[in-house]
């Protein structure tokens, strides 16, 4: 009686939040984390309950930050701007181990099998490749010179079919296919001059088609993975043609796959447009006006929707384009600094981080209403386990 | 015809204001908090937050000690065409540009 007593009094007393050195158990699979990029910390969300379980602190500079998942979904390894690989356990709300592996770096990937973590660098230019069990150096791929100071930018990091990882140099207009089936030994094939200034990259969900953003030029470049000896193509290659070019004040985001049917859906660079290109040969099928230059473009996953947030200054826009009708079907200001959106995994929900009101909104996707608000501090990247089983993310 | 049409843009750079250490008195502070607001995010985004680089190169003193804020003032009004460096001038005034750049000059803590 006293027993059932007390354990329920510490019920009631325990914190919102579960202090750091009590491990949860139970499943993953409906969790998250949600970066906040000033403080360099992080939030452990519970997707179900809309709650937060955990907030982790220590991952230094977490602007740009992205994140990969262990097959197991129990961890989450964060890659900060400032060079920081951080593996955090997510049941316990620890950081499990931390490097700092680089001086500048702009996001990572894990292996089909979940043994290696690659990481892009901006500085020193290249690839870097960890053990994801302790986090031990397996390999380091400078990237190619650009000058007697500098090796070129690696952007647009994937994993890949077969334990292989894709990427691509900003500065020299490549991209190398790392196969690390022996990873003692890497080997790489690169591809010269795919396009001007890569500054982004995705993969297909299904792991065949690599599709390089470029920023000199009009056009994205292609991959075909299972004919890599058909080279890179240029797709798309009219579609900026005779616009005028805005100026862009951020860079869109490559990421995910927005894809309905046999439609993809792209961000224009330097127009306030959303792509749809026919994915079995790759023509433009047309082009939605939208209120600003996208940055991402991501669909539900079940490809009914996209929804779109865009760059400053329209930052504090979030619109909604149905993909069989390719018409905008809501446009809203949640507020500014619409930073990131990700979707629960079965695509009723979409969380947005919105940067200046230092919160999270929660919508439904079938009725496109606010369900709820989560504070965050200036929150940024927003990752759910669900990634952990889904190549490219 | 292209170049009577820079030659005002360039006038217009160099009238700024004489280098002072001191904030510069024509941004009122509320405007200052929001460009450095702008500083560490949204030119953040490609210099990074902390301005330690990105795409964008570092924007550190030691990195900018061979500009005068003039010059800087002008690379941020107006971009480097061929890079991803937008022209910030629909944005911020002459001065505004200016005291960004001396801010850079200084650091930010
Ligand atoms: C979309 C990306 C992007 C954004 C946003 C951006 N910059 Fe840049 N900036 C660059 C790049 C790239 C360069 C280097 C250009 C080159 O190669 O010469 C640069 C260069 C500069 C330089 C010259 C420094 C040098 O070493 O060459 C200054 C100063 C500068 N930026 C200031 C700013 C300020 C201030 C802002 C915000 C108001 C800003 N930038 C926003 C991409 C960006």
């Amino acid at each position: 009686m006293m027993k059932g007593l007390s354990l329920l009094l510490s019920l009631l007393l325990l914190p919102v939040a579960a202090s750091a050195a009590e491990c949860l158990t139970r499943g993953t699979g409906d969790m998250g984390i949600v970066v906040e990029r000033a403080a360099g910390s992080l939030k452990v969300m519970d997707t179900s309950a809309h709650a937060e379980l955990f907030r982790v602190e220590g991952l230094g500079d977490l602007s740009h930050a992205s994140a990969v998942y262990s097959r197991d979904a129990r961890y989450a390894y964060v890659f900060g701007r400032d060079g920081g690989l951080t593996k955090v356990d997510i049941l316990c709300g620890t950081i499990a181990k931390r490097i700092v592996q680089g001086g500048n770096s702009i996001g990572g990937a894990i292996s089909q099998d979940g043994s290696l973590i690659a990481v892009s660098n901006y500085e020193p230019g290249g690839v870097k490749i960890f053990s994801a069990e302790d986090l031990s150096l397996v390999a380091d791929i400078p990237a190619t010179r650009v000058d007697q100071e500098k090796l070129s930018k690696t952007v647009g990091l994937v994993d890949a079919p077969d334990q292989k990882f894709v990427v691509s140099l900003f500065d020299t207009g490549e991209s190398w296919i790392i196969d690390m089936s022996n990873p003692q030994n890497p080997a790489i094939q690169r591809f010269t001059n795919i396009g001007k200034l890569p500054y982004d990259a995705l993969i297909t969900g299904d792991g065949r088609y690599y599709i390089a953003g470029l920023f000199g030029q009009d056009g994205l470049s292609l991959i075909d993975l299972w004919h890599p000896e058909k080279g890179a193509r240029l797709i798309l290659k009219d579609y900026g043609k005779g616009d005028q070019k805005l100026p862009v004040y951020k860079m869109p985001h490559l990421e995910g796959w927005a894809m309905a049917g046999d439609q993809a859906f792209l961000p224009a660079v330097g127009q306030h447009q959303v792509l749809v290109v026919d994915h079995r040969d790759w023509q433009e099928k047309g082009r939605i006006a939208v209120h600003g230059q996208p940055v991402f473009v991501m669909a539900r996953p079940d490809g009914r929707q996209v929804w779109v947030n865009f760059a400053f200054p329209d930052n504090d826009t979030i619109q909604v384009i149905d993909t069989e009708t390719l018409q905008v079907i809501k446009s809203f200001k949640p507020g500014k600094g619409a930073l990131h959106m990700e979707f629960s995994p079965r695509g009723e929900e979409v969380w947005i981080s919105i940067r200046d009101q230092d919160e999270v909104q929660i919508y439904s996707t079938r009725t496109m209403e606010l369900i709820k608000t989560l504070p965050v501090d200036k929150p940024s990247g927003i990752f759910f386990t669900a990634r952990a089983h889904q190549t490219g993310l | 015809m292209h170049r009577l049409l820079f030659l005002p843009i360039v006038g217009a750079a160099l009238s700024l204001g004489p280098v002072s250490s001191v904030a510069s008195p024509e941004v009122p502070p509320q405007r200052q908090a929001e460009l450095i607001h702008l500083l560490k995010h949204d030119c953040g985004s490609c210099h990074g937050m902390r301005l330690e680089g990105g795409l964008g190169p570092a924007l550190k003193p030691n990195r900018l000690q061979n500009w005068s804020p003039e010059q800087l003032a002008v690379t941020i009004l107006y971009g480097r065409p061929g890079t991803p460096m937008p022209p910030w001038r629909p944005f911020l005034t002459d001065s505004e540009a200016f005291w960004l750049a001396q801010q850079l000059k200084q650091g930010l803590q």
